[in-house]
């Protein structure tokens, strides 16, 4: 938020707005932020907690803002590295260009458990794999953002872009009219045209889109009602969907319907019980085979987690050069392989100032924070890394930039970072927002909601 | 030679089923070890289609049956002219890295007892190729693991087969796969039939091996059950990664009853 000493001028109205509204006033409005939440609803599942799985994520009133001129770079960036990782994809299920030039390891693509043998040679619509791409960035300098890892199978989190928005505008529709902030609510409608833009050749007339969720007991399960919701397509379990004859069929009470595009919630593994795990009872029979001989479209295609892998995320910016002939606009964290004997020797002797992540791991979990663990918790760490080293990566603490925040003692400054969507059909499109999460705890880096972050709305200022 | 080929699965359902798909892994590919002359997948009452050929180069077909269903009978018929090709496949499309079979799964991760078995085939050796190497692996799991049908199930790991010694074609073929890729050699399941008869022939008509990737020949089949190559008693159908993956029928049947299954193949040489 501060430039040097200096308030950035973004943030000018807001703080204003903040020093002339009474710390009563203010905490009654945080109040009724909850409220609002909790009416609608929005809670999120946290795994290795027993008893209330469901919670609040926190809602901070103060939002993070982008100006226009930030924000262009910032775009120019994602959807730079959403072609990429897209052509990327594309690669390694068909001639794997990329390694036979030795700019990627073969085996860290083809031996990935994330690597699906059963894709290979599919051409999808458009030759799109990840359709809606989510690059978590962190920002540490005006003009420096860094990309900590790209989310290429089933990004989460835009409910509460969308939901967060509607509710600062319900509080604060004074601020509202006063700044001219770039509107995020018509992302369903985006997305629904990028699944449309992407149904398969042999569809006429209007494609019909409906969103595959693995049901209730998901903890993502509101996300997916809300979405499908807001887009008009129908959200279905995979027992409202059937295979006959070379197409995907959804039952309704009118009898068959053809289905063109499946934007999935459900990982591969779930997806085909005859293609992957046998006893899934959450997917459809026969949907991979379909796919395969071009009947149905699925968003985001199987197998196109091998591009957000984290040991992958690494060559990213080689990706940008090989398939576009461009340089990275946004740049990668240094990373560390705990595979590679120097990078882990590096790793071990440091540890104490390190994150270590899993590669295959997601949302916070599992990982260290060096600075912030004890002596015990980084040799615990160490021989978790000893016995296993392929399976994490290590990146240095970054000096993340940080956010005004509502806390107990007033506003504080607390870490942030960024969740922007991007969707990629036919066109490729970053809406002007994102998920801003932040760590609540003071010093604290990490802001997955599952390790007790919260969210923000995020502007992006009209010039 | 040429073989005939009558394939039929018979499923039965005490309680009729609502709706049953199936994918189908049952039509061989041409490739210099044999040539299809005819070929036909057919069930009563089924409905066909959302057909292609993967990465591997097999055939995979969908087949559904819509309910109330008793009873499925599933039939293949063909004749395919078959050559020795010592093994090696020649010939066939498939655009699929090798180095993908280098990753196990479930049924053929190596334990400690399966790459010790691996190291100690492979100790006597000097500085073979990888050729001399696949064999050496075959022999020996054909020496650690017994012809005994009945002994094993359908879910049964590779390293479970080795630890009670005995099994069937499929845990000698996921065997030689965790064995192969314990030592860097990409492997993988091959399904298919074979002219038994005679004393040569061990297994039956159905019958599955394995296939390892050999620097410069490209991929080629060992059976470790017959200690041979597959030669021109051996129709191939289709691989994957382990005996689930490659399955010429895959299956879910939705409704309420059970299932039951009878297999039988005749395979013949014609005069």
């Amino acid at each position: 938020m501060y430039d040097g000493k200096r308030v950035r001028p973004a943030y000018a109205k807001l703080l204003d707005w903040v020093e002339s509204t009474s710390p009563e006033a203010l905490s009654q409005k945080q109040r009724q932020a909850e409220a609002l939440f909790r009416r609608i609803g929005i809670t999120f599942a946290v795994y290795g907690e027993g008893g209330d799985t469901e919670r609040l994520i926190p809602f901070d009133m103060m939002p993070r803002v982008f100006t226009e001129y930030e924000w262009r770079r910032l775009e120019r960036g994602v959807k730079q590295r959403a072609r990429a990782l897209n052509a990327f994809l594309y690669d390694v299920y068909h001639r794997a260009e990329i390694t036979r030039a030795g700019i990627i390891p073969a085996d860290l693509v083809f031996r990935n458990e994330a690597y699906e043998p059963a894709v290979v040679g599919i051409d999808p619509p458009a030759g799109v794999y990840s359709h809606i791409v989510g690059i978590d960035l962190v920002r540490t300098g005006p003009e420096e953002f860094f990309v900590l890892e790209d989310n290429c199978r089933t990004p989460s989190g835009v409910s509460y872009m969308l939901e967060n928005r509607e509710i600062m505008m319900r509080m604060f529709p004074d601020l509202f009219r006063a700044t001219r902030i770039a509107p995020v609510d018509d992302y369903p409608d985006r997305l629904r045209r990028t699944l449309a833009s992407v149904a398969p050749a042999s569809c006429e007339g209007q494609p019909v889109s409906v969103l595959l969720s693995p049901g209730a007991f998901n903890s993502a399960y509101y996300e997916h009602s809300f979405l499908a919701d807001q887009m008009g397509i129908e959200l279905v379990e995979g027992q409202d969907l059937f295979v006959q004859g070379d197409f995907v069929y959804m039952r309704t009470t009118e009898g068959p319907k053809r289905v063109h595009v499946i934007y999935r919630r459900l990982d591969d593994s779930f997806l085909d019980p005859l293609c992957f795990r046998p006893e899934s009872m959450l997917g459809v029979p026969g949907l991979m085979n379909v796919y395969r001989s071009g009947g149905v479209a699925i968003a985001s295609a199987p197998g196109a987690g091998v591009a957000d892998d984290k040991a992958v995320y690494i060559y990213v910016p080689e990706m940008i050069r090989f398939y576009l002939g461009e340089e990275p606009i946004l740049k990668n964290v240094q990373t560390w392989k705990c595979a590679d004997p120097s990078d882990r020797k590096f790793v071990l002797e440091n540890l104490a100032d390190l994150v270590v992540k899993e590669v295959h791991g997601s949302g916070g979990y599992g990982m260290l924070v060096g600075p912030k663990s004890t002596k015990e918790q980084v040799a615990a760490y160490a021989e978790r890394i000893k016995g296993d080293p392929a399976a994490f990566i290590a990146q240095p603490t970054l000096a993340l930039s940080t956010c005004p925040t509502f806390v107990d003692e007033g506003l504080a400054p607390r870490h942030v970072d960024l969740r922007p969507f991007c969707l990629v059909g036919r066109e490729v499109h970053l809406c002007p927002g994102g998920l801003t999460r932040v760590a609540l705890k003071e010093g604290s880096l990490v802001v997955n909601s599952s390790q007790g972050g919260g969210v923000k709305d995020t502007w992006v200022l009209a010039d | 030679m040429r073989l005939s080929v009558r394939h039929t699965t018979i499923y039965r359902f005490d309680a009729p089923m609502r709706f049953v798909t199936q994918s189908h892994r049952l039509t061989p590919s041409t490739c210099t070890s044999q040539r299809i002359v005819a070929w036909e997948v057919g069930a009563e009452g089924a409905v066909f289609g959302a057909s292609f050929v993967d990465g591997a180069g097999d055939r995979v077909t969908t087949m559904t049956v819509e309910g109330p269903v008793e009873r499925i009978d599933v039939t293949v018929t063909g004749e395919v002219e078959t050559f020795d090709a010592a093994g090696v496949l020649r010939g066939h499309r498939e655009i699929v890295s090798p180095r993908t079979y280098l990753r196990p799964t479930q049924r053929t991760k190596a334990n400690g007892a399966l790459g010790e078995l691996a190291a100690g085939a492979l100790a006597a050796a000097g500085e073979e190729g990888d050729l001399a190497r696949a064999h050496l692996l075959a022999a020996a799991v054909a020496e650690a693991i017994a012809y005994a049908p009945g002994t094993t199930e359908a879910h049964t790991t590779a390293a479970e087969a080795l630890e009670q010694g005995r099994g069937v074609c499929q845990d000698h073929a996921h065997a030689m796969i965790a064995l192969a890729q314990s030592v860097g050699l990409p492997a993988r399941y091959v399904t298919g039939y074979l002219l038994t008869g005679g004393e040569e022939g061990i297994g039956e008509a159905s019958h599955a091996w394995a296939e390892l990737h050999v620097e410069g020949l490209g991929w080629v089949g060992f059976d470790p059950a017959n200690r041979c190559c597959p030669d021109d008693r051996y129709i191939r159908l289709g691989s994957g990664r382990d005996a689930l993956d490659a399955a010429p029928i895959r299956g879910v049947s939705r409704g309420g009853g059970t299932e039951a299954m009878d297999v039988t193949v005749v395979v013949a040489a014609q005069q």
